[in-house]
């Protein structure tokens, strides 16, 4: 019970602070789940992040899965899927809420002074606060000099051409099966 | 948006977000939500939806969760946000959930570990991508540099919880960003 009401406050609270997206949270998601709760080691962690990257729809979906872990470490399977639901309802409902009532008064909003310093100053946090993201991520998949390496190479090809990120994931993939990263 | 006598159904729009979902398998679920909602459906304006998109990102959420209820509640109000939500996450969480149960029961098989290591490698490079293609288009002068720099430093490398990070940058970004009226018109 007390691992279903931790995930309601955890998320809930994160989805209000995901400011720029669901990425901007996962550095504090990361902290408070696996070095404040202990619901998944550093490692577990970075690999239900490539699986909510990999997998279609929303990334923030990670949520699933650490509700699912938080779940499975308290009640089994079953909790661990209940945990799943919990955990993604609560970090969907109040930002998705929020939204409603905005796109409530967006019309009327069109010329506010707030609405664009706010488009243009927090651009910039925003990229600073996804850039964080992807360091946090590579020390929590404890990445040696060849993973950097293959990070690199994908930017560059993310970056410069329109290939499918899915056919990079799976060649990536098929490297760490055969052992080279 | 949609005409008064063309009302879009509420299943219609579930079953298009679900398609918008199930077609961004790997990423591009901002282009793909593009493509659907204003090449196919029409449902909204090129100039309606980028603008939507900068509201998106700026409101609190995930960005494509955030613009389901945008386009959702755009067509049917409060029914038709609820719909676009459902669709687009339903189908993806059931799969998430069997993912995490294969994964967690699985997870001591060292061709699986592998297999998700390298596969991490890339999705921090589909997050470092973004990085740059974002970054090329706001961080065009010494402040937005700055900000992006210090955002990355206080929670990136020194580990500073999000809140506290925003506390003391977004009065700042904001500061910077205000409109002023007293500028010369260019």
């Amino acid at each position: 019970m007390n691992t279903y009401l931790a995930l309601v406050g955890l998320f809930g609270t994160l989805s209000l602070l995901s400011i720029g997206g669901g990425n901007t949270v996962l550095p504090e998601m990361h902290l408070r789940a696996v070095a404040d709760h202990h619901w998944l080691t550093d490692g577990q962690f970075a690999d239900i992040f490539s699986i909510s990257q990999a997998a279609p729809g929303p990334s923030i979906l990670i949520v699933s899965l650490v509700g699912y872990a938080a779940g499975l470490q308290a009640a089994g399977v079953a909790g661990g899927l209940l945990g799943g639901l919990i955990a993604t309802a609560a970090m969907v409902l109040p930002a998705a809420f929020l939204m409603y009532l905005v796109t409530l008064s967006w019309q009327r909003a069109q010329r506010s002074k707030l609405r664009r310093a706010v488009e243009k100053g927090f651009a910039p946090l925003t990229v600073g606060l996804i850039l964080a993201t992807s360091l946090v991520m590579s020390r929590a998949a404890d990445h040696d000099w060849r993973a950097y390496l293959l990070t690199a190479a994908a930017t560059v090809i993310f970056v410069r051409t329109d290939t499918n990120p899915l056919l990079i994931v799976a060649a990536a993939a098929v490297l760490g099966y055969l052992g080279f990263v | 948006m949609s005409e008064p006598g063309a009302r879009v159904s509420l299943p219609d729009i579930a079953w298009t977000f679900n398609q918008i979902a199930l077609a961004s398998f790997g990423g591009g679920l901002s282009a793909w939500s593009r493509k659907i909602v204003v090449e196919r459906r029409q449902w909204m304006g090129e100039e309606a939806f980028l603008s939507a998109m900068t509201m998106c990102r700026i409101m609190p959420g995930a960005n494509q969760i955030n613009l389901a209820v945008f386009v959702g509640a755009g067509l049917r109000g409060a029914a038709g946000g609820v719909a676009a939500v459902l669709g687009l996450c339903l189908v993806p969480v059931a799969l998430m959930l069997t993912l995490g149960f294969v994964y967690f029961t699985f997870k001591e098989v060292p061709a699986v570990s592998g297999a998700l290591h390298g596969a991490s490698a890339a999705a921090v490079a589909m997050t470092v991508a973004m990085v740059v293609k974002s970054g090329k288009k706001c961080l065009t002068g010494v402040i937005p540099v700055a900000l992006f720099g210090a955002a990355f430093v206080l929670n990136g490398v020194l580990r500073w919880p999000l809140l506290l990070t925003l506390a003391i940058l977004a009065p700042l970004a904001l500061l910077w960003a205000w409109p002023r009226e007293d500028t010369k018109p260019s």
